[in-house]
């Protein structure tokens, strides 16, 4: 398969009646969804969607944005999945960048995208705002169109999504992926994952991150079921959820995995299960163990990756044993290269850069020339690029790998990458704050925490860390919001009068620095 | 009834929404979690407020969209934890 939106119509080919969807009382089956994103495919090529252009989608985990995902594919667009807690600021900054040619949203977020952008066409799944020139309803957008998929040509070159991923610059970059680099990654990672038609898989993870995002590209792949949730906030309903839907597939991150474990066992009969992964932050070796006494027929995972190549290693659960430090081998078709500061290969056991070379790797940053050059390396092969990881890595004898660290000063936290300079310029708009810097510190579930240091304005004195974080948030999605904010006289300085955040790392995490 | 309403629904505005248009966008009934306004770290703030400020324990089992989901469900669900010990 060359193109995303055919794995969703080559699975609604093979077995039109099997359930390809569920969310709550919803059930599509594989042919009723790619009815609906045919249909829809052709209202957004009516809006004047065309071959090339970018469609937003502002929406949380739901029928409609799964749909939508495949209808922009269909229409010969790139879909961006907005996180639903993205705040108007940095929608404004995605919709500069991306430049979409349509904004499929719900009411809670339409306000704001009309006050936004007078200009934009959008696609209201929602009962609001339907008299606006510029807003066309969605039901009406699907109905009367006809089911069979528009008459778009596309090849596997053609941009499928912009993923945003923080930056150290302090501005999101888009990750642009073609078809070919999201076929790659899919048809690798269901690879190792053995997945069959047979797997039902939960999803309570967003869709506008990768690992969310990929739960349906890959369930569509294979032809399994998607079940779909919000999020793990009510987790024994999920859980019976799972029970009854029978699922074969649980994708979580380490603070998943702490919760779940926190509950009554009995809560935890899944019988079906059959893998567990785990990306994001290592798991705690105790975890490890009280996952396989719960679900002793399961394989678990660990994984690790960036957006940029969408996932880069796995360890092959048989060597959670032996080596349970280790995040593993390059996923199947990519290969990885540990490589110095002039980009020779080091030894085993030695420290250096993680470079990955596959079809996985992504196109670039879109419309960030400045970003892109300074994430790849030239590869083996004329014109071919190794996309640079930024982490440090070494490799053992046999070829598995073992995280160090980081090279550049973005932090990751929750499984996702957060910039600090983008955390600090939302403190900077707080009244009151002076200077700002802002660190990871290591955190047992999130793999970092976001540590906010403040020095505040003369006559500030009351300005407190819960105001702070609250100020964070109403600029930030919430994962990029500071946990802890420390008060300073005033901040360390280098020789050249730079906030020196080497000794703040050094001075509230000791540990840091040594491998 | 209006306090706890009242009571929760400042910890939500303070806590979870940013908007100058929070007060139009927290109608009692919005499921916190589909339109976005909480993820699963906020159910568990929201929980560790209940239990402070009304005195209550919350179960797990009771951790369910019926008694959490929304404005209206918790202000129920907390008016019958406290008549139950009352």
């Amino acid at each position: 398969m060359t193109l995303v939106h055919q794995f969703l119509e080559n699975s609604a080919q093979k077995h039109p009646d099997k359930t390809a969807l569920v969310f709550r009382e919803q059930r599509l089956s594989y042919a009723e969804f790619e009815a609906q994103a045919n249909a829809l495919g052709h209202g957004l090529v009516e809006l004047g969607v065309r071959r090339g252009d970018r469609v937003i989608i502002w929406r949380n985990n739901s029928v409609e944005t799964c749909v939508a995902i495949f209808a922009a594919l269909k229409a010969g667009a790139a879909f961006v999945v907005v996180n639903p807690t993205v705040k108007q600021e940095k929608f404004l900054f995605l919709v500069k960048n991306c430049r979409p040619s349509a904004i499929i949203t719900d009411d809670r977020h339409l306000g704001p995208v009309l006050d936004l952008l007078p200009e934009a066409p959008a696609v209201s799944i929602g009962k609001q705002f339907l008299g606006h020139p510029l807003v066309s309803s969605y039901t009406s957008l699907i109905s009367n169109q006809p089911t069979s998929p528009p008459p778009v040509r596309c090849i596997d070159r053609d941009l499928a999504a912009l993923i945003y991923t923080s930056g150290s610059t302090g501005f999101p970059k888009g990750v642009m992926s073609a078809h070919y680099n999201v076929t790659a990654a899919a048809a690798s990672i269901t690879q190792y994952l053995q997945n069959t038609p047979e797997d039902i898989i939960i999803n309570a993870l967003p869709l506008a991150f990768d690992y969310g995002l990929y739960q349906l590209l890959m369930a569509f792949l294979i032809g399994g079921t998607l079940v779909l949730e919000t999020s793990f906030a009510f987790p024994v309903q999920i859980l019976k959820l799972m029970q009854k839907e029978r699922v074969t597939g649980l994708p979580g991150v380490p603070s998943l995995f702490s919760m779940l474990l926190q509950l009554d066992p009995s809560l935890l009969y899944l019988p079906n299960l059959r893998y567990v992964t785990n990306t994001g932050a290592a798991l705690p070796a105790g975890h490890i163990v009280r996952l396989r006494e719960l679900f002793p027929q399961a394989r678990i995972y660990s994984m690790y990756g960036q957006t940029e190549c969408k996932r880069t290693l796995y360890l092959p659960p048989e060597e959670l044993d032996r080596r349970p430090d280790s995040v593993g081998i390059p996923i199947p078709n990519e290969e990885v290269f540990v490589v110095d500061k002039e980009g020779n290969q080091v030894p085993p056991g030695q420290v250096g850069e993680l470079v990955v070379r596959g079809a996985n790797v992504m196109l670039g940053y879109w419309d960030d020339p400045q970003e892109t050059a300074r994430t790849f390396l030239p590869g083996p092969l004329p014109g071919e690029r190794l996309l640079r990881s930024h982490d440090l890595f070494w490799r053992d004898e046999e070829g598995f790998l073992y995280f160090v660290g980081r090279q550049d000063d973005i932090i990751k936290s929750r499984g996702q990458k957060v910039s600090p300079k983008e955390v600090e310029a939302a403190l900077y708009q707080i009244p009151g704050v002076a200077q700002a810097a802002v660190i990871g510190v290591r955190h047992p579930l999130w793999g970092q925490a976001i540590q906010a240091h403040i020095v505040v304005e003369r006559g500030a004195e009351l300005l407190d860390g819960k105001t702070i974080i609250r100020g964070c948030k109403g600029v930030l999605e919430d994962f990029m919001a500071p946990q802890e904010v420390v008060f300073h006289h005033q901040l360390p300085k280098t020789q050249s009068g730079k906030i020196n955040y080497i000794a703040l790392r050094r001075l509230f995490e000791p540990s840091q620095g040594s491998p | 009834m209006t306090e706890i309403r009242n009571t929760i629904r400042q910890f939500i505005l303070d806590e979870f929404i940013y908007d100058d248009q929070g007060d139009e966008i927290l109608t009692d009934d919005i499921s916190l979690l589909d339109e976005g306004i909480l993820d699963s770290l906020g159910i568990l703030s929201i929980i560790g407020f209940l239990e402070e400020r009304f005195g209550i324990q919350v179960a797990d089992p009771e951790v369910i969209p019926a008694n959490l989901g929304s404005v209206q469900a918790m202000v129920a669900y907390v008016g019958r934890k406290l008549e139950r010990d009352a």
